[in-house]
Protein backbone atom coordinates (compact mmCIF):
# COMPACT_ATOMS: atom_id res chain seq x y z
CA UNK A 1 0.00 0.00 0.00
CA UNK A 2 1.29 3.51 -0.99
CA UNK A 3 3.19 4.87 1.81
CA UNK A 4 2.53 8.61 1.71
CA UNK A 5 -1.29 8.71 3.03
CA UNK A 6 0.60 7.07 6.52
CA UNK A 7 3.52 9.69 5.99
CA UNK A 8 1.31 12.09 6.05
CA UNK A 9 -1.12 10.70 9.07
CA UNK A 10 1.85 10.79 10.75
CA UNK A 11 3.24 13.83 10.33
CA UNK A 12 -0.18 15.38 11.35
CA UNK A 13 -0.35 13.35 14.50
CA UNK A 14 3.35 14.10 15.23
CA UNK A 15 2.91 17.80 14.52
CA UNK A 16 -0.26 17.72 16.79
CA UNK A 17 1.63 16.27 19.72
CA UNK A 18 4.61 18.08 19.84
CA UNK A 19 2.64 21.06 19.76
CA UNK A 20 0.48 19.82 22.78
CA UNK A 21 4.00 18.56 24.59
CA UNK A 22 5.68 22.16 23.89
CA UNK A 23 2.70 23.76 25.58
CA UNK A 24 3.69 22.39 28.47
CA UNK A 25 6.98 23.86 28.61
CA UNK A 26 8.50 27.22 29.35
CA UNK A 27 9.78 27.58 25.81
CA UNK A 28 10.36 31.00 24.23
CA UNK A 29 12.51 31.86 21.75
CA UNK A 30 13.80 28.67 21.04
CA UNK A 31 11.76 25.12 22.53
CA UNK A 32 12.73 23.84 25.62
CA UNK A 33 11.92 20.67 28.14
CA UNK A 34 11.38 22.21 31.20
CA UNK A 35 7.69 21.30 32.15
CA UNK A 36 6.15 23.87 33.49
CA UNK A 37 2.67 21.60 33.40
CA UNK A 38 -0.78 24.03 32.13
CA UNK A 39 0.51 27.34 33.32
CA UNK A 40 1.09 28.75 29.84
CA UNK A 41 -2.78 27.68 29.30
CA UNK A 42 -3.26 30.12 32.44
CA UNK A 43 -1.10 32.88 30.68
CA UNK A 44 -3.22 32.52 27.84
CA UNK A 45 -6.47 32.97 29.33
CA UNK A 46 -5.27 35.55 31.34
CA UNK A 47 -3.91 37.63 28.29
CA UNK A 48 -5.69 40.54 27.28
CA UNK A 49 -4.86 39.95 23.28
CA UNK A 50 -5.85 36.23 23.47
CA UNK A 51 -9.55 37.15 25.42
CA UNK A 52 -9.86 40.20 22.82
CA UNK A 53 -9.40 37.72 19.97
CA UNK A 54 -11.70 35.07 21.38
CA UNK A 55 -14.25 37.79 21.49
CA UNK A 56 -13.78 39.00 18.15
CA UNK A 57 -13.58 35.88 16.47
CA UNK A 58 -17.02 34.77 18.90
CA UNK A 59 -18.71 38.05 17.22
CA UNK A 60 -17.80 37.58 13.76
CA UNK A 61 -18.09 33.58 13.82
CA UNK A 62 -21.83 34.16 14.82
CA UNK A 63 -22.36 37.10 12.41
CA UNK A 64 -20.81 35.62 9.34
CA UNK A 65 -22.15 32.13 9.62
CA UNK A 66 -25.85 33.49 10.01
CA UNK A 67 -25.43 35.98 7.66
CA UNK A 68 -24.07 33.93 5.07
CA UNK A 69 -26.64 31.16 5.32
CA UNK A 70 -29.13 33.47 5.27
CA UNK A 71 -28.28 35.57 2.46
CA UNK A 72 -26.76 31.94 0.19
CA UNK A 73 -30.19 30.13 0.98
CA UNK A 74 -32.40 33.55 -0.12
CA UNK A 75 -30.42 33.41 -3.13
CA UNK A 76 -30.89 29.73 -3.94
CA UNK A 77 -34.34 30.13 -3.63
CA UNK A 78 -34.99 33.15 -5.99
CA UNK A 79 -32.79 31.58 -8.44
CA UNK A 80 -34.62 28.40 -8.17
CA UNK A 81 -37.76 29.87 -9.52
CA UNK A 82 -37.52 28.84 -12.88
CA UNK A 83 -34.98 32.37 -13.73
CA UNK A 84 -33.99 33.15 -17.12
CA UNK A 85 -30.31 33.63 -17.08
CA UNK A 86 -29.72 31.27 -14.34
CA UNK A 87 -26.28 30.81 -15.32
CA UNK A 88 -25.24 34.34 -15.47
CA UNK A 89 -26.90 35.04 -11.68
CA UNK A 90 -24.99 31.83 -10.00
CA UNK A 91 -21.91 32.96 -11.74
CA UNK A 92 -22.17 36.41 -10.41
CA UNK A 93 -22.51 35.76 -6.83
CA UNK A 94 -20.24 32.57 -6.87
CA UNK A 95 -17.51 34.78 -8.34
CA UNK A 96 -15.92 35.91 -5.14
CA UNK A 97 -15.19 32.59 -3.76
CA UNK A 98 -13.05 31.82 -6.32
CA UNK A 99 -10.25 34.19 -5.19
CA UNK A 100 -7.80 34.74 -2.01
CA UNK A 101 -8.73 36.03 0.95
CA UNK A 102 -6.07 38.93 0.18
CA UNK A 103 -7.53 40.06 -2.76
CA UNK A 104 -10.93 40.42 -0.59
CA UNK A 105 -9.34 41.90 2.12
CA UNK A 106 -7.56 44.48 -0.20
CA UNK A 107 -10.78 45.13 -2.13
CA UNK A 108 -12.73 46.07 1.07
CA UNK A 109 -10.02 47.92 2.56
CA UNK A 110 -10.20 50.24 -0.08
CA UNK A 111 -14.23 50.34 -0.91
CA UNK A 112 -14.14 51.47 2.99
CA UNK A 113 -11.17 53.53 3.18
CA UNK A 114 -13.00 56.38 4.92
CA UNK A 115 -10.99 59.13 3.03
CA UNK A 116 -12.26 57.95 -0.63
CA UNK A 117 -14.28 54.63 0.04
CA UNK A 118 -17.86 55.12 0.04
CA UNK A 119 -17.99 57.82 2.80
CA UNK A 120 -17.00 59.89 -0.03
CA UNK A 121 -19.40 58.83 -2.27
CA UNK A 122 -22.19 59.45 0.81
CA UNK A 123 -21.27 63.17 0.96
CA UNK A 124 -20.45 63.28 -2.54
CA UNK A 125 -24.61 62.44 -3.12
CA UNK A 126 -25.03 65.67 -0.51
CA UNK A 127 -24.96 63.89 2.61
CA UNK A 128 -22.26 66.08 3.95
CA UNK A 129 -22.37 64.88 7.73
CA UNK A 130 -22.51 61.26 5.94
CA UNK A 131 -19.41 59.08 8.41
CA UNK A 132 -18.58 55.61 7.52
CA UNK A 133 -15.17 55.26 9.08
CA UNK A 134 -16.02 51.52 10.81
CA UNK A 135 -12.75 50.27 9.31
CA UNK A 136 -11.51 52.28 11.41
CA UNK A 137 -13.41 52.42 14.50
CA UNK A 138 -12.56 49.86 17.23
CA UNK A 139 -15.96 49.22 17.87
CA UNK A 140 -17.17 48.38 14.50
CA UNK A 141 -14.03 47.15 12.47
CA UNK A 142 -15.24 43.65 13.27
CA UNK A 143 -18.61 44.17 11.04
CA UNK A 144 -16.32 45.18 8.33
CA UNK A 145 -14.71 41.79 8.41
CA UNK A 146 -17.97 40.33 8.32
CA UNK A 147 -19.52 42.28 5.38
CA UNK A 148 -15.41 41.28 3.32
CA UNK A 149 -16.43 37.59 4.47
CA UNK A 150 -20.42 36.93 3.40
CA UNK A 151 -19.79 38.61 -0.02
CA UNK A 152 -17.20 36.11 -0.29
CA UNK A 153 -18.58 32.78 0.91
CA UNK A 154 -22.50 33.61 0.85
CA UNK A 155 -21.97 32.32 -2.86
CA UNK A 156 -20.92 28.97 -1.65
CA UNK A 157 -23.98 28.67 0.46
CA UNK A 158 -25.96 29.54 -2.60
CA UNK A 159 -24.30 26.57 -4.56
CA UNK A 160 -24.78 24.33 -2.11
CA UNK A 161 -27.91 25.12 -1.30
CA UNK A 162 -29.56 25.11 -4.63
CA UNK A 163 -27.99 21.67 -5.44
CA UNK A 164 -29.73 20.75 -2.40
CA UNK A 165 -33.23 22.65 -3.63
CA UNK A 166 -32.73 20.83 -6.41
CA UNK A 167 -32.47 17.23 -4.99
CA UNK A 168 -36.01 17.82 -3.19
CA UNK A 169 -38.82 15.35 -4.91
CA UNK A 170 -40.94 17.41 -7.43
CA UNK A 171 -43.90 15.44 -5.78
CA UNK A 172 -43.58 17.22 -2.78
CA UNK A 173 -44.27 20.69 -4.52
CA UNK A 174 -46.86 18.98 -6.22
CA UNK A 175 -48.76 18.03 -3.06
CA UNK A 176 -48.23 21.16 -1.03
CA UNK A 177 -49.77 23.09 -4.32
CA UNK A 178 -52.50 20.31 -4.17
CA UNK A 179 -53.28 21.26 -0.22
CA UNK A 180 -52.75 24.83 -1.43
CA UNK A 181 -49.86 25.56 0.68
CA UNK A 182 -48.13 28.62 0.33
CA UNK A 183 -44.65 28.53 -1.48
CA UNK A 184 -43.08 30.62 1.61
CA UNK A 185 -44.95 27.74 4.33
CA UNK A 186 -43.49 24.79 2.36
CA UNK A 187 -39.84 26.15 1.81
CA UNK A 188 -39.90 26.82 5.70
CA UNK A 189 -40.98 23.79 7.22
CA UNK A 190 -41.05 21.50 4.38
CA UNK A 191 -38.18 22.06 2.00
CA UNK A 192 -35.57 23.49 4.49
CA UNK A 193 -35.77 20.93 6.91
CA UNK A 194 -35.51 18.14 3.91
CA UNK A 195 -32.16 19.94 3.48
CA UNK A 196 -30.24 19.31 6.70
CA UNK A 197 -27.87 17.78 5.23
CA UNK A 198 -26.38 20.36 2.63
CA UNK A 199 -26.96 22.83 5.25
CA UNK A 200 -24.72 21.07 7.76
CA UNK A 201 -22.06 20.66 5.23
CA UNK A 202 -22.73 24.85 4.36
CA UNK A 203 -22.61 25.48 8.44
CA UNK A 204 -19.13 23.18 9.07
CA UNK A 205 -17.41 24.55 5.78
CA UNK A 206 -18.36 27.90 6.99
CA UNK A 207 -17.27 27.56 10.61
CA UNK A 208 -14.24 26.21 9.53
CA UNK A 209 -13.63 29.18 7.81
CA UNK A 210 -13.79 30.86 10.58
CA UNK A 211 -11.40 29.18 12.79
CA UNK A 212 -8.99 29.36 10.59
CA UNK A 213 -9.71 33.16 9.68
CA UNK A 214 -6.11 35.15 9.20
CA UNK A 215 -5.37 36.48 5.89
CA UNK A 216 -8.37 38.14 5.74
CA UNK A 217 -7.41 39.91 8.83
CA UNK A 218 -4.01 40.69 8.24
CA UNK A 219 -4.21 41.97 5.40
CA UNK A 220 -7.53 43.81 5.85
CA UNK A 221 -6.95 46.03 9.28
CA UNK A 222 -3.71 44.32 10.32
CA UNK A 223 -5.60 43.46 13.78
CA UNK A 224 -6.20 46.88 14.62
CA UNK A 225 -7.16 49.05 15.57
CA UNK A 226 -6.02 48.58 18.63
CA UNK A 227 -7.04 44.69 19.24
CA UNK A 228 -10.25 45.02 17.86
CA UNK A 229 -10.12 42.73 15.17
CA UNK A 230 -7.34 40.29 16.43
CA UNK A 231 -7.97 36.96 16.03
CA UNK A 232 -6.74 33.20 17.31
CA UNK A 233 -4.90 32.31 14.44
CA UNK A 234 -2.83 35.93 13.93
CA UNK A 235 -2.66 35.29 17.84
CA UNK A 236 -0.59 32.01 17.13
CA UNK A 237 1.39 33.38 14.12
CA UNK A 238 2.30 36.52 15.29
CA UNK A 239 3.58 34.55 18.65
CA UNK A 240 5.61 32.10 17.09
CA UNK A 241 7.47 34.36 14.66
CA UNK A 242 7.38 38.13 15.97
CA UNK A 243 7.43 37.77 19.44
CA UNK A 244 9.12 34.51 19.96
CA UNK A 245 6.70 32.93 22.88
CA UNK A 246 6.64 29.44 21.23
CA UNK A 247 4.71 27.54 24.78
CA UNK A 248 2.47 30.39 24.61
CA UNK A 249 1.81 30.27 20.60
CA UNK A 250 1.38 26.14 21.31
CA UNK A 251 -0.83 26.73 23.83
CA UNK A 252 -3.17 28.57 21.98
CA UNK A 253 -2.92 26.43 19.04
CA UNK A 254 -3.52 23.42 21.16
CA UNK A 255 -7.14 25.68 21.82
CA UNK A 256 -8.01 25.82 18.63
CA UNK A 257 -7.53 22.13 17.69
CA UNK A 258 -9.54 20.85 20.54
CA UNK A 259 -12.25 23.45 19.03
CA UNK A 260 -12.10 22.02 16.07
CA UNK A 261 -12.01 18.71 16.69
CA UNK A 262 -14.97 19.68 19.22
CA UNK A 263 -16.89 20.71 16.04
CA UNK A 264 -15.52 18.11 13.42
CA UNK A 265 -15.63 14.94 15.25
CA UNK A 266 -19.39 14.30 15.89
CA UNK A 267 -19.90 15.59 11.82
CA UNK A 268 -17.72 12.69 11.16
CA UNK A 269 -18.85 10.07 13.01
CA UNK A 270 -22.80 11.28 11.81
CA UNK A 271 -21.44 10.90 8.37
CA UNK A 272 -20.13 7.33 9.18
CA UNK A 273 -23.35 6.04 10.81
CA UNK A 274 -25.01 7.41 8.12
CA UNK A 275 -22.53 5.49 5.54
CA UNK A 276 -23.18 2.24 7.35
CA UNK A 277 -26.34 2.88 7.62
CA UNK A 278 -27.03 3.35 3.51
CA UNK A 279 -24.77 0.16 3.27
CA UNK A 280 -26.92 -1.90 5.47
CA UNK A 281 -30.30 -0.90 3.58
CA UNK B 1 -38.40 17.77 -20.31
CA UNK B 2 -36.31 18.45 -22.74
CA UNK B 3 -35.76 22.27 -23.92
CA UNK B 4 -33.80 24.53 -25.42
CA UNK B 5 -30.31 23.89 -23.93
CA UNK B 6 -29.85 27.50 -23.26
CA UNK B 7 -33.20 27.38 -21.10
CA UNK B 8 -33.49 26.12 -17.64
CA UNK B 9 -35.07 23.14 -17.11
CA UNK B 10 -38.40 22.83 -16.53
CA UNK B 11 -41.06 24.82 -18.38
CA UNK B 12 -40.53 28.43 -19.51
CA UNK B 13 -41.62 31.15 -17.19
CA UNK B 14 -45.52 31.73 -17.09
CA UNK B 15 -46.99 35.30 -17.56
CA UNK B 16 -44.68 38.08 -16.73
CA UNK B 17 -46.47 39.04 -13.43
CA UNK B 18 -45.67 41.58 -10.63
CA UNK B 19 -44.41 38.76 -8.67
CA UNK B 20 -41.97 37.69 -11.50
CA UNK B 21 -40.99 41.57 -11.57
CA UNK B 22 -39.77 41.57 -7.78
CA UNK B 23 -38.03 38.12 -8.48
CA UNK B 24 -35.78 39.31 -11.42
CA UNK B 25 -35.54 42.86 -9.75
CA UNK B 26 -34.13 41.26 -6.20
CA UNK B 27 -31.73 39.10 -8.30
CA UNK B 28 -30.72 41.97 -10.76
CA UNK B 29 -29.67 44.61 -7.48
CA UNK B 30 -28.09 41.64 -5.58
CA UNK B 31 -25.93 40.75 -8.41
CA UNK B 32 -24.86 44.26 -8.67
CA UNK B 33 -24.07 44.58 -4.86
CA UNK B 34 -21.83 41.50 -5.88
CA UNK B 35 -20.11 43.10 -8.81
CA UNK B 36 -19.63 46.45 -7.20
CA UNK B 37 -15.95 45.32 -6.03
CA UNK B 38 -14.63 43.92 -8.83
CA UNK B 39 -15.74 46.89 -10.72
CA UNK B 40 -14.51 49.55 -8.25
CA UNK B 41 -10.98 47.19 -8.41
CA UNK B 42 -10.74 47.14 -12.02
CA UNK B 43 -11.94 51.11 -12.43
CA UNK B 44 -9.96 52.45 -10.00
CA UNK B 45 -6.98 50.32 -11.61
CA UNK B 46 -7.81 52.70 -14.78
CA UNK B 47 -7.79 56.05 -12.99
CA UNK B 48 -5.21 58.69 -12.11
CA UNK B 49 -4.59 59.48 -8.64
CA UNK B 50 -5.64 62.71 -8.61
CA UNK B 51 -9.30 61.52 -10.63
CA UNK B 52 -8.87 58.92 -7.64
CA UNK B 53 -8.22 61.94 -5.18
CA UNK B 54 -11.20 64.37 -6.55
CA UNK B 55 -13.80 61.68 -8.31
CA UNK B 56 -16.22 59.42 -6.85
CA UNK B 57 -14.93 56.19 -5.92
CA UNK B 58 -17.77 53.85 -8.39
CA UNK B 59 -17.21 57.15 -11.58
CA UNK B 60 -15.73 55.63 -14.55
CA UNK B 61 -12.39 56.92 -15.91
CA UNK B 62 -12.78 60.30 -17.70
CA UNK B 63 -9.63 58.77 -19.68
CA UNK B 64 -8.75 55.00 -18.75
CA UNK B 65 -5.14 54.40 -18.32
CA UNK B 66 -2.92 51.47 -17.97
CA UNK B 67 -0.05 52.65 -16.72
CA UNK B 68 -1.25 51.53 -13.02
CA UNK B 69 -0.99 47.99 -14.58
CA UNK B 70 2.36 48.49 -15.98
CA UNK B 71 3.58 50.41 -12.85
CA UNK B 72 1.90 47.06 -11.00
CA UNK B 73 3.17 44.41 -13.35
CA UNK B 74 7.12 45.84 -13.64
CA UNK B 75 7.83 48.88 -11.18
CA UNK B 76 5.60 47.65 -7.62
CA UNK B 77 7.95 47.99 -4.96
CA UNK B 78 8.37 45.11 -2.18
CA UNK B 79 10.82 46.93 0.80
CA UNK B 80 13.39 48.20 -1.27
CA UNK B 81 13.33 45.84 -4.65
CA UNK B 82 10.92 47.25 -7.19
CA UNK B 83 11.17 45.01 -9.64
CA UNK B 84 6.91 44.68 -9.50
CA UNK B 85 4.10 42.10 -9.01
CA UNK B 86 5.70 39.72 -11.89
CA UNK B 87 7.78 38.78 -9.60
CA UNK B 88 5.76 37.03 -7.33
CA UNK B 89 3.85 36.16 -10.31
CA UNK B 90 6.45 33.34 -11.47
CA UNK B 91 7.28 32.71 -8.13
CA UNK B 92 3.56 31.40 -7.30
CA UNK B 93 3.47 29.55 -11.11
CA UNK B 94 7.28 28.03 -10.00
CA UNK B 95 5.29 26.41 -6.82
CA UNK B 96 1.94 25.88 -8.29
CA UNK B 97 3.11 23.70 -11.53
CA UNK B 98 5.08 21.12 -9.44
CA UNK B 99 2.52 21.25 -6.01
CA UNK B 100 -0.31 20.68 -8.30
CA UNK B 101 1.03 17.91 -10.09
CA UNK B 102 2.75 16.16 -6.98
CA UNK B 103 -0.37 16.50 -4.70
CA UNK B 104 -2.90 15.29 -7.28
CA UNK B 105 -0.44 12.14 -8.83
CA UNK B 106 -0.39 10.74 -4.99
CA UNK B 107 -4.25 11.87 -3.64
CA UNK B 108 -4.98 9.34 -7.17
CA UNK B 109 -2.50 6.56 -6.44
CA UNK B 110 -3.61 6.49 -2.75
CA UNK B 111 -7.39 7.05 -3.64
CA UNK B 112 -6.95 4.05 -5.66
CA UNK B 113 -5.20 1.58 -3.22
CA UNK B 114 -8.49 3.17 -0.68
CA UNK B 115 -11.37 2.04 -3.20
CA UNK B 116 -9.77 -1.11 -4.65
CA UNK B 117 -7.43 -2.68 -2.45
CA UNK B 118 -7.59 -4.24 1.22
CA UNK B 119 -5.90 -1.80 3.15
CA UNK B 120 -4.99 -2.32 6.88
CA UNK B 121 -7.08 -0.02 9.07
CA UNK B 122 -8.36 1.90 5.98
CA UNK B 123 -11.56 2.95 8.10
CA UNK B 124 -9.55 4.74 10.70
CA UNK B 125 -7.19 6.08 7.92
CA UNK B 126 -10.44 7.16 6.27
CA UNK B 127 -11.20 9.16 9.24
CA UNK B 128 -8.32 10.75 9.91
CA UNK B 129 -8.00 12.11 6.57
CA UNK B 130 -11.64 13.69 6.98
CA UNK B 131 -10.73 15.49 10.60
CA UNK B 132 -7.20 15.87 9.08
CA UNK B 133 -8.29 17.87 5.78
CA UNK B 134 -10.15 20.58 8.31
CA UNK B 135 -7.34 21.07 10.95
CA UNK B 136 -6.61 25.10 10.92
CA UNK B 137 -2.63 25.35 9.68
CA UNK B 138 -1.46 27.17 12.78
CA UNK B 139 -1.52 24.28 14.71
CA UNK B 140 1.28 22.37 12.37
CA UNK B 141 3.16 24.87 11.37
CA UNK B 142 5.67 25.40 14.38
CA UNK B 143 7.00 21.75 14.22
CA UNK B 144 6.70 21.69 10.74
CA UNK B 145 8.78 24.70 10.39
CA UNK B 146 11.56 22.35 12.89
CA UNK B 147 11.11 19.59 11.12
CA UNK B 148 11.71 21.16 7.64
CA UNK B 149 15.01 23.28 9.15
CA UNK B 150 16.42 19.75 10.45
CA UNK B 151 15.72 18.66 6.65
CA UNK B 152 17.18 21.52 5.32
CA UNK B 153 14.21 22.51 2.96
CA UNK B 154 12.95 25.01 5.37
CA UNK B 155 12.49 28.32 3.24
CA UNK B 156 12.99 26.70 -0.12
CA UNK B 157 11.17 25.60 -3.18
CA UNK B 158 11.38 22.07 -2.43
CA UNK B 159 9.97 22.99 1.44
CA UNK B 160 6.93 24.65 0.05
CA UNK B 161 6.08 22.01 -2.77
CA UNK B 162 5.78 19.82 0.10
CA UNK B 163 4.03 21.67 2.34
CA UNK B 164 1.68 22.16 -0.40
CA UNK B 165 1.52 18.32 -1.20
CA UNK B 166 0.86 17.40 2.63
CA UNK B 167 -1.76 19.81 3.51
CA UNK B 168 -3.61 18.52 -0.30
CA UNK B 169 -3.20 14.82 0.39
CA UNK B 170 -6.21 14.42 2.53
CA UNK B 171 -8.68 16.12 0.19
CA UNK B 172 -7.41 14.85 -2.93
CA UNK B 173 -7.29 10.99 -1.51
CA UNK B 174 -10.72 11.78 -0.48
CA UNK B 175 -11.64 12.98 -3.76
CA UNK B 176 -10.37 10.53 -5.96
CA UNK B 177 -11.70 7.53 -3.69
CA UNK B 178 -15.00 8.30 -3.76
CA UNK B 179 -14.46 8.93 -7.14
CA UNK B 180 -13.37 5.28 -7.81
CA UNK B 181 -16.03 3.88 -5.76
CA UNK B 182 -18.57 4.87 -8.17
CA UNK B 183 -16.88 3.19 -11.30
CA UNK B 184 -18.24 -0.12 -11.49
CA UNK B 185 -16.19 -2.61 -9.47
CA UNK B 186 -16.57 -5.40 -12.20
CA UNK B 187 -13.67 -3.23 -14.15
CA UNK B 188 -11.04 -3.94 -11.32
CA UNK B 189 -12.26 -8.12 -11.04
CA UNK B 190 -11.66 -7.96 -14.78
CA UNK B 191 -8.19 -6.79 -14.78
CA UNK B 192 -7.56 -8.86 -11.97
CA UNK B 193 -8.86 -12.01 -13.40
CA UNK B 194 -6.57 -11.09 -16.66
CA UNK B 195 -3.32 -10.86 -13.78
CA UNK B 196 -3.18 -7.47 -14.03
CA UNK B 197 -1.13 -6.07 -10.70
CA UNK B 198 -1.76 -2.80 -8.70
CA UNK B 199 0.58 -0.25 -10.79
CA UNK B 200 -0.97 -2.13 -14.13
CA UNK B 201 -4.44 -1.73 -13.51
CA UNK B 202 -3.96 1.88 -12.02
CA UNK B 203 -2.01 2.76 -15.51
CA UNK B 204 -4.28 1.08 -18.19
CA UNK B 205 -7.63 1.04 -16.51
CA UNK B 206 -8.45 3.86 -13.75
CA UNK B 207 -5.96 6.11 -15.43
CA UNK B 208 -7.81 6.75 -18.49
CA UNK B 209 -11.26 6.87 -16.76
CA UNK B 210 -10.09 9.50 -14.28
CA UNK B 211 -10.37 12.41 -16.59
CA UNK B 212 -13.57 14.28 -14.66
CA UNK B 213 -12.44 13.61 -11.53
CA UNK B 214 -9.09 14.93 -12.40
CA UNK B 215 -10.34 18.35 -13.70
CA UNK B 216 -12.31 18.70 -10.60
CA UNK B 217 -8.89 18.26 -8.94
CA UNK B 218 -7.16 20.34 -10.89
CA UNK B 219 -9.94 23.56 -10.19
CA UNK B 220 -9.30 22.91 -6.20
CA UNK B 221 -5.68 22.78 -6.00
CA UNK B 222 -4.55 25.40 -8.35
CA UNK B 223 -6.91 28.02 -6.91
CA UNK B 224 -5.93 26.79 -3.42
CA UNK B 225 -2.79 26.63 -3.89
CA UNK B 226 -2.51 29.75 -5.80
CA UNK B 227 -5.15 31.62 -3.16
CA UNK B 228 -2.77 30.76 -0.19
CA UNK B 229 -1.33 33.49 1.83
CA UNK B 230 -0.03 31.61 5.39
CA UNK B 231 1.92 28.69 4.23
CA UNK B 232 3.68 30.12 1.42
CA UNK B 233 4.51 33.53 4.14
CA UNK B 234 5.80 30.80 6.35
CA UNK B 235 7.81 28.14 4.05
CA UNK B 236 8.38 29.52 1.07
CA UNK B 237 11.10 31.90 1.61
CA UNK B 238 12.37 35.39 0.83
CA UNK B 239 13.59 33.99 -2.64
CA UNK B 240 10.48 32.16 -3.82
CA UNK B 241 7.34 33.77 -1.85
CA UNK B 242 4.04 33.93 -3.83
CA UNK B 243 2.21 36.14 -5.31
CA UNK B 244 -0.94 36.51 -2.73
CA UNK B 245 2.39 37.41 0.27
CA UNK B 246 4.38 39.67 -2.05
CA UNK B 247 0.76 41.37 -3.10
CA UNK B 248 0.60 41.85 0.60
CA UNK B 249 3.58 43.47 0.80
CA UNK B 250 3.25 46.25 -2.08
CA UNK B 251 -0.18 47.05 -0.31
CA UNK B 252 0.66 47.31 3.08
CA UNK B 253 4.06 48.43 3.13
CA UNK B 254 4.62 51.17 1.06
CA UNK B 255 6.46 54.31 2.47
CA UNK B 256 4.71 57.58 1.91
CA UNK B 257 1.75 58.09 -0.64
CA UNK B 258 -0.18 54.98 -1.75
CA UNK B 259 -1.03 54.75 -5.16
CA UNK B 260 -4.13 52.80 -5.00
CA UNK B 261 -4.43 52.85 -8.60
CA UNK B 262 -1.34 50.42 -8.72
CA UNK B 263 -2.71 48.74 -5.75
CA UNK B 264 -5.60 47.68 -7.56
CA UNK B 265 -3.96 46.83 -10.63
CA UNK B 266 -2.19 44.20 -9.09
CA UNK B 267 -4.48 43.20 -6.34
CA UNK B 268 -6.47 42.07 -9.66
CA UNK B 269 -3.30 40.55 -11.70
CA UNK B 270 -3.22 38.34 -8.77
CA UNK B 271 -6.70 37.67 -8.80
CA UNK B 272 -6.26 36.71 -12.37
CA UNK B 273 -5.79 33.26 -12.38
CA UNK B 274 -8.54 32.05 -10.16
CA UNK B 275 -10.99 34.22 -11.69
CA UNK B 276 -10.26 32.86 -15.54
CA UNK B 277 -10.59 29.54 -13.93
CA UNK B 278 -13.70 30.08 -12.09
CA UNK B 279 -15.10 31.98 -15.31
CA UNK B 280 -13.39 29.43 -18.18
CA UNK B 281 -14.66 26.01 -15.93
CA UNK B 282 -17.95 27.28 -15.48
CA UNK B 283 -19.89 24.33 -14.14
CA UNK B 284 -17.02 22.50 -13.21
CA UNK B 285 -16.02 24.79 -10.32
CA UNK B 286 -19.30 23.71 -8.65
CA UNK B 287 -18.83 20.43 -9.34
CA UNK B 288 -15.50 20.99 -7.59
CA UNK B 289 -16.99 23.25 -4.74
CA UNK B 290 -19.61 20.03 -4.22
CA UNK B 291 -16.89 17.20 -4.41
CA UNK B 292 -14.70 19.45 -1.71
CA UNK B 293 -17.89 19.95 0.60
CA UNK B 294 -18.62 15.78 0.28
CA UNK B 295 -14.85 15.01 1.56
CA UNK B 296 -15.55 17.96 3.68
Amino acid sequence: MSPSVLIVLVVYLGCAIWSLRISMTSSRLIPTDQYVGLRQYELLFDNARWQASVINIGIFGALFVIASLVLGVLLAILIDQRVRGENVFRSLFLYPYSMSFVVTGLVWNWLLNPTYGIEKMGRDLGFSTFKFDWIVSQSMVVYTLVFAAVWHAAGLVMAIALAGLRGIDPDIWKASRVDGIPASRTYLQIVLPMMGGALATATILLTLSVVRLYDLVVVMTKGGPGLASEVPAKFVVDHLFDRGNIGLATAASTVMLVTVLAVIAPWVFVQRMRARKAGAA
Amino acid sequence: MSVAADEPQGKPPQRFTAGRLLLYATLTISAILFVVPLYVMLVTSLKTMTEIREGAILGLPARPMLDAWIDAWTRACTGLTCNGIRVGFWNSITILVPSVIVSILLGAVNGYALAFWRVPGAQLVLAMLLIGAFIPYPVFIFPLVRLFAALGIYGSLPGIIAIHTIFGLPVMTLLFRNYYLSLPVELFKAARVDGAGFWRIFVSVMAPMSIPILVVAVILQVTGIWNDFLLGLVFAGRDNMPMTVQLNNVVNSTQGERLYNVDMAATLLTALVPLAIYFLSGKWFVRGIAAGAVKG
